[in-house]
């Protein structure tokens, strides 16, 4: 028996006659899974595609810059740890490094290394992070759930080192907190050791997962001369084929000595920032295997700043000189000399760069946060035009921002 | 001799107005707000600092003539050298510098902030509307005579909350529920607590 179809000559059938459009604008977030966090995109679309995109940020603006000028700088340190909230200890390290810069501050080599691996670890944990969310974006659950065994292994460490899995809080001025605990470089050794295969195995659920290269391939293309006129910064500048990456072209923290290479992509598109994201991983396992391997030893503060890192627990309870120390440094703050510096470090999410002015004393008179995050972002309204609504949920989950960074 | 200290040199020679700024870092310039889109137009085309990085805004105190400045930071993706480019603003009332959006697109944004956060305005900016804080906030809260405790202000859409009927507080005000205020606020009720207030650890449960 023949069935009966609705279109009786549907072969036939005008797909390409004029219809009337309207635009429709589109809110999306701050409330939605897709925008990792509290973004609003302000969208006008023509039937699926978008003609506008305009980000509206701030929804998490906590005034970061204007409480730095209103604490001493050691008091910040645990401001810094809400920036990018994904990789605590890279902000500390890139805070404290500004305010050494500041004071021209050189700290020992071990604390250098320390900050090092701590600041690569960090990268592995926001990659991953990332890596688990923007697979969720695209449909892949199983890598997030993945991701997240991994990174929560990270997160032990982390607890083991700084008594905190999230807000760290690690770098002091002029050191870190504390020095590392016995046993501790090996537990990471081993971390590196099985995760190199797990890392492997989570990259393959979608380097070449067809639902994933459909939904990434040629999404969001970012030309290199759009990448640097934006301002992006790191995995998402790299993935537009300029090689610029600060542990390499600007070397802080002694990064000069290890071996590792810089990722690079061809394309810029959603794909290429997720590829280069990967073998990032694989760099920071590389860097922090060599840190480990050379630990220098020595003190992890610079013992010789005297009104910058306070002294020693059991030497403030002895001593009537580290007592004062102690007191003035709480009550007065690092002291500073007059003047103004600006430095990047390359976080996980891009060059995340502190510019101080200070007049003397223990208060910036100005922090200014330069936020990879914001600058990222503010490509949106040019790349989401002429993409399709889900082609947005991918754009988002490849510039891999995090609000806290972003707002401040 | 580094690729940012030779620019300067250039940049000192073909503007009179251009003069080397204090630095205790990178090479840095004090630029009259009337070249400083030429400037660095010509870091940018001439000198290969083809970054824009930051954009900065700084209030140096109510009594401070000029007030405002604005500081660029610019990265050469080739040499990576970075270099300052500082302008200040003359009117210290009204202060307004030259949009660099022309040049970058990452401007913009940069520079919304900055007025956003500081009341500068950039001329020949496309879209100069706040960007953290919401329209039609009234204050400057960078500006060095605003409280940290922040200023009472009318939430951002009255409307909402009629029609919603939440019961929203206006955010920061005061220091906040949690910054002590004597006398204002008792902290203890201030904090968070289970919907069902009718019993806690100092009121007994009702029956028991």
């Amino acid at each position: 028996m023949p069935v009966e179809h609705i279109f009786p000559d549907s072969a036939s059938r005008d797909t390409q006659g004029e219809f009337e459009t309207e635009k429709m604008s589109l809110s999306m977030g701050p409330s939605h899974p897709s925008t990792h966090g509290v973004l609003r995109l302000q969208m006008e679309l023509d039937g699926e595609i978008v003609t506008k995109a305009d980000p509206v940020v701030g929804y998490l603006h906590r005034g970061d810059e204007k409480i730095a000028e209103n604490m001493t700088y050691n008091q910040f340190v645990p401001y810094t740890d809400r920036l990018d909230y994904l990789a605590p200890l890279a902000n500390n390290m890139a805070y404290s490094i500004a305010v050494e810069k500041l004071a021209k501050l050189e700290v020992p080599p071990r604390c250098q290394a320390i900050r090092v691996i701590t600041a690569e670890m960090a990268r592995i944990s926001a990659h991953l992070m990332g890596l688990g969310a923007f697979g969720i974006d695209v449909g892949a659950w199983t890598v997030f759930l993945y991701s997240f065994t991994e990174r929560e292994k990270l997160y032990k460490l982390f607890e083991e080192l700084t008594g905190a899995r999230f807000t760290t809080s690690y770098a002091r001025i002029g050191g870190v907190a504390r020095d590392i605990p016995a046993g501790w470089t090996d537990r990471v050794d081993a971390f590196c050791d099985q995760f190199l295969p797990m890392l492997e195995e989570i990259l393959s659920l979608l380097t070449r997962n067809k639902i994933f290269t459909d939904r990434t391939f040629g999404i969001g293309v970012i030309s290199k001369e759009d990448a640097i006129s934006y301002g992006l910064t790191g995995p998402n500048l790299r993935a537009s084929g300029v090689a610029l990456d600060l542990r390499k072209d600007k070397p802080y923290s002694g990064y000069e000595q290890y071996d590792f290479d810089v990722a690079v992509g061809t394309q810029g598109d959603a794909y290429d920032r997720y590829l280069v994201r990967g073998e990032e991983m694989r760099q920071s396992v590389r860097i922090i295997k060599q840190a480990i391997a050379k630990l220098p030893g020595g003190k992890w503060y610079a013992e010789d700043a005297k009104r910058i890192f306070a002294p020693p627990k059991d030497k403030i309870l002895t001593s009537m000189e580290e007592l004062i120390q102690n007191f003035m440094l709480v009550t007065e703050g690092p002291q500073m000399p007059a003047g103004e510096v600006y430095f990047e470090a390359e976080n996980p999410k891009g060059a995340l760069g502190f510019y101080v002015v200070s007049k003397g004393g223990g208060v910036p008179w100005r922090l200014k946060i330069r936020a990879p995050s914001f600058c990222n972002l503010s490509i949106l309204p040019k790349v989401c035009v002429g993409a399709m609504v889900s082609d947005v949920v991918s754009i988002l989950g490849s510039l891999d921002f995090v609000m806290g960074e972003c707002d401040r | 001799m580094p690729k940012a200290l030779d620019a300067i040199a250039a940049l000192k020679g073909k503007w009179v107005g251009v003069t080397d700024r204090a630095s205790l870092d990178e090479a840095a310039v004090n630029v009259p707000a009337s070249n400083l889109v030429e400037v660095l137009k010509h870091l940018r085309d001439e000198h290969g600092f083809d970054m824009l990085v930051d954009i900065a805004g700084v209030d140096w105190s109510l009594a401070a003539t000029p007030r405002f400045t604005v500081v660029y930071h610019l990265l050469s993706t080739t040499s990576h050298e970075y270099v300052r480019v500082a302008t200040n603003c003359a009117d210290d009332a009204a202060p307004e510098v030259p949009s660099a959006s022309g040049l970058w697109h990452g401007a913009n944004w940069h520079e919304r902030e900055a007025f956003d956060m500081f009341g500068i305005r950039f001329s020949g900016h496309p879209d100069l509307r706040r960007i953290l804080m919401w329209d039609g906030y009234p204050h400057f809260p960078l500006r060095k005579d605003f409280p940290l405790s922040g200023v009472d202000t009318d939430l951002p859409d009255k409307e909402v909350v009629a029609e919603t009927k939440t019961n929203a507080i206006a955010a920061p005000m005061a220091g906040g529920p949690f910054v002590a205020s004597p006398g204002e606020i008792n902290l203890t009720d201030a904090e968070p607590t289970a919907k069902d207030e009718s019993w806690n650890e100092r009121r007994p449960k009702p029956g028991a």
